[in-house]
């Protein structure tokens, strides 16, 4: 079920085939290894788009990015100007710091809440079809809406009850507070991603050989021994495929956060993305173009972790 | 394929090393000693609550009238029920329209993500040993290192210039966007297939193409399931790109209705629910009628 790693492997000799098969060329062996150009017609004009509509916009925008193009009308070079400026805007850098601690904080608490859920699914408990089907119904909504949900939930049932019960500081939308907001996008971001990591675990959990865990009850290993010393260890590569798609992942994050504050109060949850969607409009398109190449630098430099990280403990994504 | 009720156990997904299943004891005598663990299911119930509330809190918002949502929390079982809110918000948001809108991307981007990359994966498996294949391979993959926001601003200047700023524009986008994806799925699933089942059709004179279409597609079902699914929910869940792209807002995706309806009747909440809960309803029926089939699909996806 590998794919990259088998792939890489599986290449390796039929490099080294070619060559010598083709220096020893009998006609049967020149005859396999020309190829039939539909195959290449299967190829080429998906090829085409792709290099169309993904590879020449990235191209465009790093030139634009070196340029005081505001999104209309003329333009000069100006070299590596909206970089500098970049790094001295703390609007921008704001957007940062906010963007790096909510996929933090959201990327810890998803897998938590995932990987207790896969356990549950996995242990012997009834009715668990029924139980998962429930659990994975939020990734089929869209996001923007569930925050729409979740919106009057934290802006209006909320406080009411929170008055109701006597509990003052949140007698008032979080939503409004500057220093809060960001919880409940975590919240709203839990709840949509949590499915998707705890599906990765249930293909994890159900990879360990119960004989493992008959040997541990041998042992006499109680269940949270076992969970810390036999569990934890054996599903640590699909941990870490969660911990980066969804880092990776809730660096973007954009749609629950239009759902829930918009970017505010003020510009207290305004994400990176969202900063880089507002050059469209604002004026800004050069600025922003820069922005969204450092975005993508950053990006690459944890895909490359990634990989590293995959490599190493064997497991292929 | 075969559908089982419990998610099938994945062998050799990861294959964490240093598991040596030097203790093989008889594997039954797990299962003979199946005793439901009361506690915790009485605790996943409790969990599931996280999840059905804001559910029944959607179902009860868009039964209420004005006047019943008031200044409570909103939780309360609206009595007597109003039906007309779902008429009231069909008419407001012009919601066939709409759902129109969205079933057009959705289909095609379902078709065109099950066609490019099932034929482009097969091109690639079929001739892994040439540079030119092997090398589109790695420039495909390339997309997912690319995050949408870098290339979103020059591709919206560009598909506008050349009339794409509609939801045709989407679905090109959609499917290019998810080709690596995919790609690497059916790629792994190709290999899986004998060349031999292919040879003998070629010697009864088939061509590549009739190869593709009376033998391997077919035989890529399971994963033909697995990437519609995600290209299903992707496309009618969608909310960045037709926001972006598409400049005609009559002919804007449900997602984009709903946010555009929201600044409209802001105070109007029952409407509002009403219309959340219709937008949401189709992809949610479809994954409680085939729910099984759902998750083993995307469980397959899952491990790749």
């Amino acid at each position: 079920m590998t794919t990259t790693s088998r792939v890489a492997q599986t290449a390796r000799p039929a490099e080294g085939k070619t060559p010598a098969s083709a220096s020893t060329g009998t006609g049967a062996f020149r005859s396999k290894s020309k190829i039939d150009p539909t195959y290449y017609w299967m190829v080429a004009p998906v090829l085409a788009l792709f290099a169309f509509f993904i590879t020449l916009p990235a191209l465009v925008g790093v030139f634009f990015s070196l340029t005081n193009y505001a999104g209309y009308g003329d333009w000069k070079f100006i070299g590596l100007m909206n970089y500098v400026n970049i790094f001295k805007d703390p609007a921008v850098l704001q957007s940062y710091i906010f963007t790096f601690v909510f996929a933090l904080t959201t990327t810890v608490v998803v897998n938590v809440v995932a990987l207790a859920i896969a356990l549950g699914l996995n242990a012997k408990i009834k009715w668990r079809t029924g139980i998962r089907t429930v659990f994975f119904i939020p990734m089929v909504l869209s996001a923007l809406i569930v925050s729409f949900v979740f919106n009057y939930l934290f802006s209006n049932t909320l406080p009411v009850l929170a008055e109701r019960f006597g509990m003052t500081p949140l007698a008032t939308s979080i939503l409004a507070n500057e220093n809060l907001a960001w919880i409940a996008i975590v919240v709203v971001t839990v709840w949509q991603a949590a499915p998707g990591a705890t599906i990765i675990y249930l293909a994890g959990l159900q990879s360990v050989p119960s004989e493992v865990y008959e040997a541990a009850d041998l042992d006499g290993a109680g269940s949270f021994r076992q969970f810390l010393s036999l569990t934890l260890p054996l599903i640590l590569g699909y941990l870490v495929i969660n911990v980066i798609l969804g880092f990776k992942g809730f660096l973007g994050t954009y749609e629950i956060i239009v759902g829930l504050t918009g970017g505010g109060p003020g510009m207290a949850t305004q994400s990176v993305a969202m900063r880089i969607f507002s050059g469209f409009t604002g004026g800004d398109y050069s600025y922003q173009m820069a922005n969204a190449v450092i975005y993508f630098l950053i990006t690459l430099l944890i895909s490359v972790i990634q990989l590293r990280l995959i490599q190493r403990r064997g497991v292929s994504l | 394929m075969t559908v089982s009720t419990r998610p099938e156990p994945i062998t050799g997904a990861a294959a964490p090393t240093g598991v040596t299943p030097g203790f093989r004891k008889n594997r039954k005598s797990n299962r003979e000693g199946f005793k439901v663990n009361w506690w915790l299911t009485a605790l996943m119930l409790v969990a599931s609550l996280t999840v059905l509330l804001p559910l029944y809190f959607t179902v009860a918002m868009a039964l209420k009238s004005p006047d019943q949502i008031g200044t409570g929390t909103g939780l309360a079982w609206p009595n007597p029920m109003n039906w007309e809110n779902f008429a009231a918000a069909y008419v407001a948001t012009n919601f066939p329209r709409a759902f129109m809108s969205t079933a057009f991307v959705t289909v095609l981007s379902v078709l065109g993500s099950l066609a490019c990359s099932s034929l482009v994966a097969y091109a690639i498996a079929r001739n892994w040993n040439h540079t030119f294949f092997r090398g589109s391979f790695v420039y495909l993959l390339s997309a997912m290192f690319i995050p949408f926001p870098v290339i979103i601003l020059p591709l919206i200047k560009q598909t506008a210039l050349l009339g794409l700023d509609n939801p045709a524009g989407v679905v090109f986008l959609h499917v290019l966007g998810g080709i690596s994806f995919n790609t690497l799925l059916y790629i792994a699933f190709v290999r899986s297939i004998p060349v031999e089942l292919e040879e003998s059709a070629r010697m009864d004179g088939a061509t590549t193409w009739q190869v593709f279409r009376r033998i391997i597609f077919p035989l890529l079902a399971p994963m033909n399931a697995t990437v519609g699914i995600f290209a299903f929910l992707g496309s009618w869940n969608d909310f960045l790109l037709p926001q972006m792209m598409i400049a005609d807002p009559a002919l804007q995706t449900l997602p984009v209705v709903q946010m555009l309806f929201q600044g409209e009747f802001n105070t109007n909440y029952s409407l509002a629910f009403a219309s959340y809960l219709m937008a949401m309803a189709p992809t949610l029926v479809v994954y409680i009628l085939a729910q099984r089939w759902v998750l083993s699909g995307v469980m397959r996806g899952a491990v790749k």
